[in-house]
């Protein structure tokens, strides 16, 4: 089971947390045609490698953040804001 | 019974002679002392045969006299499969052979032996294949050949217990390398956890020579004396995940069956030791034919002489140590091959046990045949850390590429070289040390000997023991094309029975190497995968810790025979007896129902009516001081996702319920919007679903009642439809009524501080004796509100339904500028070919149709019937049901298809509500 840092919490056992999958900005309700909003509800890139990926630690703080995560190794880096906006300060390692 | 074969005390015993254990074998008294296993008791007594093998039904006896000694499972009392050459003998234990009949003596199903040649590789898949309608006549005479222990759904074990540990370094393995490995790490300031499968440390010092034993005392004293080291005997380490979360098998723990450890390490320091390795050659499983590691813990640990008189093949110094520990133990040798020397072994006879040995220059009667020929790594933990052994032919045996060991995984020990005991603790001190830091500073690699490859003789023999895999077998499965590792193991079977490959793996690998023309570096190993022991499916499962939920007004219920309703994690009253007399109650008079388990959401801030308006498919703008409103959210896929009334207790306070189920997943959904997609929206969520008790009061008596017990005005002008007030309830400060409706009847619903639930439900039901009040249950509520036609969340609709499809069409405000949901809800409110939610009548108004029943025209399925219950007010069957938009139109007749295969009709009703249609009840 992998461990996955918490911006609040730290390190902590993946099954602490939901998955939330990759980030995607929610198109304009009033604008977006139905091919951006379905590729909004059901496509995903499944890159293999570095993804920003949004997570909830539902078992501990309830706080919602984006981190990057290797996809092939599980490495994690630049652990964020929920926007998606990286925070460098949690690591010398950004993308 | 005799002990024929018991040696006097020797040095490193481990068996106390002070205290003698009676026990049974197969029906017979037997006896052993204290710190025996059952195999080394038997065997002190003669026994040579403890089981009949998997497919021939052939005689086993010792081979390893550890945990995966493939010939010694048995039998004790309930609990099938015990390793007997482990497992401590106890007093009274009911010990019996498995996989023989009638007797192990005389087992019918040895005449397998004689069919041998049709059980051969791949046998299943070539007799069993066709044709396939006879599978189960197959598998029924095959299950009464497999093998196993006999199981009891009454067996009690006791619980299987969990726990969690973190330590700086977790020590894999406690004999020397994994002692000194551990007392370096604490030395460096390291906490460790020391785990070894044996009852107790040491390893192969434990059946070594008065060297050996004073350096295993040394070592042993250390460890204890470390505050630091924590160790765990009788424990294996089965498998290493992720970031080395580490499941260790605790196989005897205090006051529990077994205990699953998970760990949680910095580093792992994986210090298995070696295993022996067994020789192929013909009658290599004959009872008497023994590993020299065998022999020694026999007449070391246990003082059980081995045999009468010894053969040997060996082929290195633990096979030397072996001949010298049977010599002392007075055991006669008859001839010494060594290997080393070129001498061959050819093969084995006897019947029922070893009488005679085949030498390439001699042949010599014996009945206890030793053989040292090699060893195996089990590079099990480095490999599920991603390391791929690699083979070293000049020293015959894999090694764990250390290079490719990710961060914070070490080897030490035999697995990771050779040298002497003193050079080995060196290596393991500085690997502990290394691993207390998680570097690798300081730690030089260990040579690897020389040692000749044996794996097989000239002849055929078994390489998988518990599976009866032949040599032959593998022939044949290479040439049927099946020539690499991992495919040859799966249609011979061969390294996959109980001892996971521990014994066989590097032999059918050397062979499919041999017979392919290829080295063993290049045929590869075979993948080990976790678990690394065999573990009890209890101790996976665990205890069971499944929390519930009850209501402060729990004990009430249970006074007064309610019914219990799981609903998620609550326990609720489903009805108290009667539920039409509830629902009677209802409609004529006054009911109370707990509806705790309601979940509740305080909401804070300026900003909860921009909230309200993202989330509910309804407008929120105008909602005043002291109303409540109805909203259903949906998904932004337009799925209806919950429901439920919010009120407004004040300019910036606000209280939402959910649905009882929904609950968890809406303060989750609330909390996503705010924290991801509005971060600058000032709203506070908190959850209050249980800091109040909520109470609903239904009924038209039910404000005679409220009455009795507020001093809240409840006059209809000043306290309407649709309204909440907060205020004191039966003297209970800060409770919230709101008017609301889901039963179609006058009802005031009452959220109170949660500790004085009780209170007020006694109070109602104590002030509204002379009303007629009356509990009543989730299952009249269910009745209710299906008369009224008010939908379910998740029982109308389903994780397809969006808005317009479950009757909400009134409620789903497209002019908002945002809502979740709303781009996919204004592409089906265009489409309007969309299933509706309709009600149904029944033409035969006493049939009730089971909820799910298919509705069907024209040999499709066209809807389904989502709700159906006996209406007791209206004294006919009452529906919803989810059903194709050509069909929705009210009057038209449908017919709906029974579980038993009849077809009956009913009509669309006009509207979702039965009973009171217009909603004049509820409004009074
Ligand atoms: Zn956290």
């Amino acid at each position: 089971m992998m461990l996955l840092p918490c911006p609040w919490c730290g390190p902590r056992n993946v099954t602490e947390f939901a998955y939330r999958g990759e980030n995607i900005a929610r198109p304009d309700p009033n604008t977006a045609d139905k091919a951006t909003w379905r590729d909004y509800l059901y496509y995903r890139s499944n890159r293999a490698g570095w993804e920003r990926e949004g997570w909830f630690h539902r078992a501990g703080c309830r706080q919602f953040f984006s981190i990057e995560r290797n996809r092939t190794t599980n490495e994690t880096r630049g652990v964020g804001t929920p926007d998606g906006a990286g925070d460098a300060a949690h690591s010398g390692d950004s993308r | 019974m005799t002990a024929p074969m018991r040696l006097p005390s020797q040095p490193g015993e481990v068996i106390d002679r002070t205290v003698p254990l009676m026990f049974g074998w197969n029906g017979r008294a037997a006896s052993g002392y204290a710190g025996d296993t059952i195999t080394s008791a038997l065997a002190a007594s003669g026994e040579r045969v403890f089981s009949r093998s998997f497919k021939y039904h052939r005689p086993r006896g010792i081979l390893t006299a550890a945990f995966d000694d493939p010939g010694c499972t048995v039998q004790v009392g309930d609990e099938p499969n015990v390793r007997a050459a482990h497992r401590r003998l106890a007093a009274g234990m009911d010990v019996r052979a498995e996989n023989a009949w009638p007797s192990l003596k005389y087992d019918v199903k040895a005449a397998n032996q004689l069919v041998g040649r049709f059980l051969g590789a791949g046998f299943y898949y070539k007799t069993f294949i066709s044709p396939q309608r006879l599978w189960p006549a197959y598998e029924s005479v095959l299950r009464r050949f497999s093998a196993g222990g006999s199981m009891s759904v009454d067996a009690r074990r006791g619980d299987y217990d969990k726990r969690y540990v973190h330590v700086d370094v977790l020590v894999a393995g406690g004999g020397p390398a994994g002692m000194a490995a551990a007392l370096a790490a604490a030395d460096a300031g390291a906490s460790v956890l020391l785990v070894e499968q044996e009852y107790d440390l040491g390893g192969h010092l434990r059946y070594g020579g008065a060297a050996e034993l004073a350096t295993l005392r040394e070592l042993r004293d250390r460890v204890a004396a470390a505050d630091a080291i924590e160790v765990l005997t009788d424990s294996v380490a089965i498998g290493r995940y992720e970031d080395n979360w580490i499941a260790v098998m605790q196989r005897t723990a205090a006051g529990v069956a077994e205990r699953l450890v998970k760990a949680r390490a910095r580093s792992l320091v994986v210090a298995p030791g070696l295993i022996e390795r067994p020789y192929v050659f013909a009658g290599n499983d004959l009872p008497g034919v023994m590993l020299s590691t065998g022999v020694r813990r026999l007449i070391n640990l246990y003082a059980v002489k081995p045999g009468l008189r010894a053969a040997a093949f060996i082929a290195n110094e633990a096979g030397d140590a072996a001949v010298e520990d049977l010599r002392r133990a007075g055991v006669q040798i008859a001839h010494v091959a060594d290997a080393r020397r070129g001498t061959g072994l050819v093969h084995a006879t006897g019947r029922g046990g070893l009488r005679s040995v085949r030498f390439s220059d001699r042949t010599v009667e014996a009945d206890l045949l030793v053989t040292a020929v090699g060893w195996t790594a089990p590079t099990a933990l480095a490999s599920m850390a991603g390391d791929r052994p690699e083979f070293d032919p000049g020293a015959a045996r894999f090694f764990p590429t250390v290079a490719e060991l990710p961060g914070g995984i070490y080897c030490t020990g035999g697995l990771a070289g050779d040298g002497s005991l003193d050079e080995l603790v060196g290596h393991a001190t500085a690997v502990g040390r290394a691993a207390a830091t998680r570097s690798r500073v300081g730690v030089a690699p260990l040579p690897h000997d020389p040692h000749p490859a044996l794996f097989h003789g000239p002849t055929d023999g078994f390489v998988d023991l518990c599976e009866d895999v032949t040599s032959k077998d593998l022939a044949t499965a290479v040439a049927e094309g099946y020539d690499g590792a991992e495919l040859a193991k799966r249609y011979t079977t061969s390294t996959m029975g109980p001892t996971q490959g521990k014994l066989e793996v590097v032999n059918t690998i050397a062979m499919i190497a041999e017979l392919t023309g290829r080295g063993i570096a290049e045929t590869g190993t075979t993948t080990w995968r976790p678990p690394y022991a065999p573990v009890t499916l209890g101790a996976l499962a665990g205890r069971t810790f499944e929390p519930v939920r009850y209501s402060p007004m729990q004990p009430w219920h249970s006074a007064h025979g309610a019914k219990p309703l799981v609903a998620g994690a609550w326990i609720r009253p489903d009805h108290y007896g009667d539920p039409a007399a509830e629902v009677r109650a209802v409609r004529s008079g006054v009911g109370i129902i707990d509806v705790t388990p309601i979940g509740k959401l305080d909401l804070q801030g300026p900003d909860v009516a921009k909230l309200l308006n993202l989330l509910y498919v309804n407008k929120w703008s105008k909602l005043g001081i002291g109303r409540v409103r109805y909203g259903a959210m949906c998904a932004d896929d337009g799925v209806v996702f919950d429901d439920g009334v919010t009120g407004r207790l004040a300019e910036d306070h606000y209280l939402m319920s959910t649905t009882s189920s929904g609950a968890a997943a809406v303060w989750e959904w609330v909390e996503n919007w705010l924290q991801t997609e509005h971060p600058e929206w000032a709203v506070h969520v908190t959850p209050v679903t249980t800091s109040y008790a909520s109470i609903n009061v239904a009924g038209p008596k039910s404000r005679e009642l409220i009455a009795r017990v507020t001093d809240v005005d409840l006059s209809p002008d000043d306290f309407g439809y649709m309204h909440v007030r907060t205020g004191r309830v039966a003297g209970v400060e800060d409770s919230v009524l709101w008017r609301i409706g889901f039963t179609g009847e006058l009802s005031y619903e009452l959220h109170v501080p949660g500790a004085f639930g009780l209170h007020v439900w006694e109070t109602l039901l104590r002030e509204g004796a002379d009303l007629g009040v009356r509990a009543f249950g989730v299952e009249a509520q269910r009745i209710l509100r299906l008369e009224k036609g008010h939908l379910i969340v998740g029982q109308d609709t389903d994780g397809l339904t969006r808005g317009f499809s479950a009757g909400l069409d009134w409620a789903i405000k497209l002019d908002k500028d945002d809502f979740v949901g709303k781009p996919e809800l204004v592409w089906q409110g265009e489409r309007s070919d969309h299933p509706r939610l309709v009600g149904l009548a029944t033409v035969d108004p006493q049939l009730v149709p089971p909820e799910a029943s298919q509705i069907v025209a024209g040999g499709e399925i066209v809807g389904r019937v989502t709700s159906s219950r006996m209406s007791p007010t209206l004294r006919r069957s009452v529906c919803l049901a989810q059903l194709a938009d050509r069909l929705a139109r009210p009057g038209t007749t449908v017919n709906v298809r029974l579980p038993d295969g009849r077809t009956i009709q009913a009509r669309v009703t006009d509207g979702l509500a039965a009973v009171d249609p217009d909603g004049k009840r509820m409004r009074v």
